[in-house]
């Protein structure tokens, strides 16, 4: 298991250099330097320019640049917006739980209605519902999720009024984060009318940042199924004289479900490219937000920095189902 | 069980004397799979739509007609026929809109697909045929684009190099080349072990002639499905660049763009909003049924 442990790890650690190497270098294809940049269209005169350079260390050479660069990374210095001046590391960390809270609705969502529904296609193979069930999942595949949040919006929030356009909770609470997660905050707060308005305020983002991994996993459920009900062992069930419940929901869905948790760790990147749309749409003040609002200010800094910080969120995710998977499977964890 | 019989028999007639064309055998599977045959229809339909948009749209795409501000379309309250899918907030006819936006999403999906599966192709084919430092370099690269969300990592790139249509093509280009280089990669070091490449080697070809003329068109099946499936993704990721204002830029009637124009109509004009991303819809939904199809009936393993 350390060996397993260990190999992981080790294929782990070129990669994130390996993204820093990125993260570095794409800023650096900017048009001109930083300093230009960070005057914008004013301008800058010589004398300052060549100050301000020395003082960044922006006149020394790239591959010193870079050693300092990894240094302060490695320190959890990921430098200052350019526009507030605040860390971008502690700008993150006090967004970056809203995006959390939003994601991990939206694949507890995506679970609760997509592995049901694979199940169910793959028992009834070739019945109206699998045809239905399957049909349903190729549209939320192929659906551009920017445009499905404005037509729930229309639907939901503008025809029936149901739930509110956009925010996390209700302007008139005030809630003293502690977890970050304001479903939780609020009911430490023992505030159910600030819960109700959070709950409300997730619903749609939810639908929508959930709709691919819904898809997925449907699908996923269903042809893992499929494989599984097909085994010896499950005619043996059959055979012993087990109920069709007791086959399915026991024999079946516990192998069935290993690929399923594979593709739910490979679906944290999907999940982070829909909160940068879902975020938009409703204003769902988190990290996806954030870094299109770096984009407009061309606040290179928070772009930086925000790439590399989800991308190693990212490869720790995966890392984690690695690691899981190689407990659950012992043929994982020995294979070299 | 009594499937196997049909699964080996394509294959043993590719590789011996073949009773039946390899496109009919190809044809006779994928004609069976309603889905595709549809999402067939629904490509060629967008395609014609694309080619003869200036005969088939009823006006200019940029035409603005101060007269008809949002009107809505012709069957609902207040339309009328002269814009079936009505106007947008500047006067400009929908239906026009969309069918030469068609053009430009049908471009961004082949373009972007044309780029990576030249690069990648190039590439996973060097990487699995020589192996070693340049493989490991090659792969590496592959898992940081892969490890990074896709869209974020097209949005760096396009936020760099400035917005537009090109610069978005490039970076789903760049976004989506793993994909390609793995199946390259992984299908070449399987072919490369088969005898007739040693055959091939035996008699003196060198390694250009034995990656590109005997190795490279066996690897082809995967990545023709891998491509079809691209397009839709290509055509997506690209619809949402411009939804974020950082793809082809207003008053192109790029898909997402329009969408991103008509988000704050969202209240007052239905319309506006609803037939953009109707149209990315279909035409994502018709690749990806055209991709399965392709992958149905192309991949021996598959086959039922």
């Amino acid at each position: 298991m350390l060996r397993f442990l260990f190999t992981r790890l080790s294929l782990i650690i070129p990669t994130f250099f390996g993204m820093t190497l990125v993260a570095f270098f794409l800023i650096r294809l900017v048009p001109g330097d930083p300093i230009e940049t960070l005057a914008g269209e004013r301008g800058i005169d010589a004398e300052r320019h060549a100050a301000l350079l020395k003082e960044y260390g922006l006149d020394r050479p790239v591959i010193v640049q870079y050693g300092i660069y990894i240094a302060k990374v490695l320190q959890g210095d990921l430098g200052k917006s350019v526009i507030t001046q605040t860390k971008v590391m502690s700008e993150f960390a006090a967004l970056f739980p809203a995006t959390i809270e939003l994601a991990l609705c939206a694949i507890l969502f995506a679970l609760l209605i997509g592995i049901p529904a694979g199940i169910i296609a793959a028992v009834k193979r070739n019945s109206i519902l699998d045809h239905g069930v399957m049909g349903v999942s190729l549209t939320g595949y192929s659906m551009p999720i920017f445009w499905w949040g404005l037509l729930l919006i229309l639907l939901f929030s503008v025809q029936l009024d149901l739930t509110p356009v956009s925010g996390r909770i209700a302007v008139q609470y005030f809630i003293e984060p502690v977890t970050g997660f304001l479903l939780i905050d609020t009911l430490l707060a023992h505030d159910t009318d600030a819960f109700w308005s959070a709950a409300s305020h997730l619903i749609l983002p939810t639908i929508v940042l959930g709709t691919n991994p819904l898809a997925v996993i449907a699908r996923m459920t269903r042809s893992a199924m499929l494989e599984v009900l097909g085994e010896d062992y499950i005619r043996t069930a059959r055979a012993k004289g087990l109920s069709s419940f007791s086959i399915v929901a026991v024999h079946a869905l516990r192998n069935a479900l290993i690929p399923v948790i594979t593709v739910i760790g490979l679906q944290v990147g999907v999940l982070f490219t829909g909160a940068i749309l879902t975020e938009t749409i409703f204003s769902w003040p988190g990290v996806g937000k954030w870094l299109i609002e770096a984009i407009s200010r061309r606040d290179y800094p928070v772009l930086q920095g925000g790439m590399l910080l989800l991308g190693a969120v990212v490869m720790a995710v995966n890392l984690l189902v690695d690691v899981a998977y190689g407990i659950i499977n012992p043929r994982i964890r020995h294979q070299k | 069980m009594t499937t196997t019989p049909t699964v080996m028999a394509p294959s043993e007639s590719s590789a011996q004397a073949a009773p039946l064309h390899p496109f009919k055998d190809f044809w006779r599977y994928f004609s069976a799979n309603r889905g595709a045959l549809g999402g067939l229809v629904i490509v060629a339909t967008v395609l014609l739509l694309a080619a003869f948009a200036n005969v088939v749209a009823p006006y200019n795409p940029d035409l603005t007609d101060n007269t008809v501000f949002l009107v809505p379309p012709a069957w609902a309250n207040g339309g009328s026929s002269a814009h079936l899918l009505g106007t947008d907030a500047i006067g400009r006819d929908i239906l026009s809109r969309l069918i030469h936006g068609a053009r430009l999403s049908l471009s961004i999906g082949i373009a972007v697909v044309a780029i990576s599966v030249l690069v990648g192709t190039t590439l996973g084919l060097l990487a699995g045929y020589f192996r070693g430092v340049f493989e490991i370099a090659v792969m590496r690269i592959m898992d940081i684009i892969l490890t990074l969300p896709s869209l974020l990592l097209a949005i760096v790139i396009v936020a760099i190099l400035g917005p537009g249509l090109m610069n978005a093509m490039l970076a789903v280009a760049i976004v989506v080349l793993p994909h390609y280089v793995r199946i390259t990669r992984a299908a070449v070091i399987s072919e490369t072990s088969r005898d007739y490449v040693t055959a091939a080697r035996m008699g003196g070809a060198g390694h250009w002639r034995i990656m590109f003329s005997e190795v490279l068109p066996n690897c082809t099946a995967p990545l023709i499905v891998q491509a079809s499936l691209g397009i839709s993704t290509a055509i997506l990721d690209a619809a949402a660049l411009g939804f974020l204002g950082l793809g082809a830029q207003p008053p192109s009637p790029e898909w997402g763009t329009m969408l991103a124009d008509a988000r704050e109509f969202v209240l007052r004009a239905w319309w506006v909003v609803t037939f953009p991303g109707l149209a990315i819809l279909i035409t994502v939904l018709a690749f990806n049924l055209l991709g399965d199809g392709l992958r149905d009936a192309l991949d021996p393993k598959l086959k039922r």
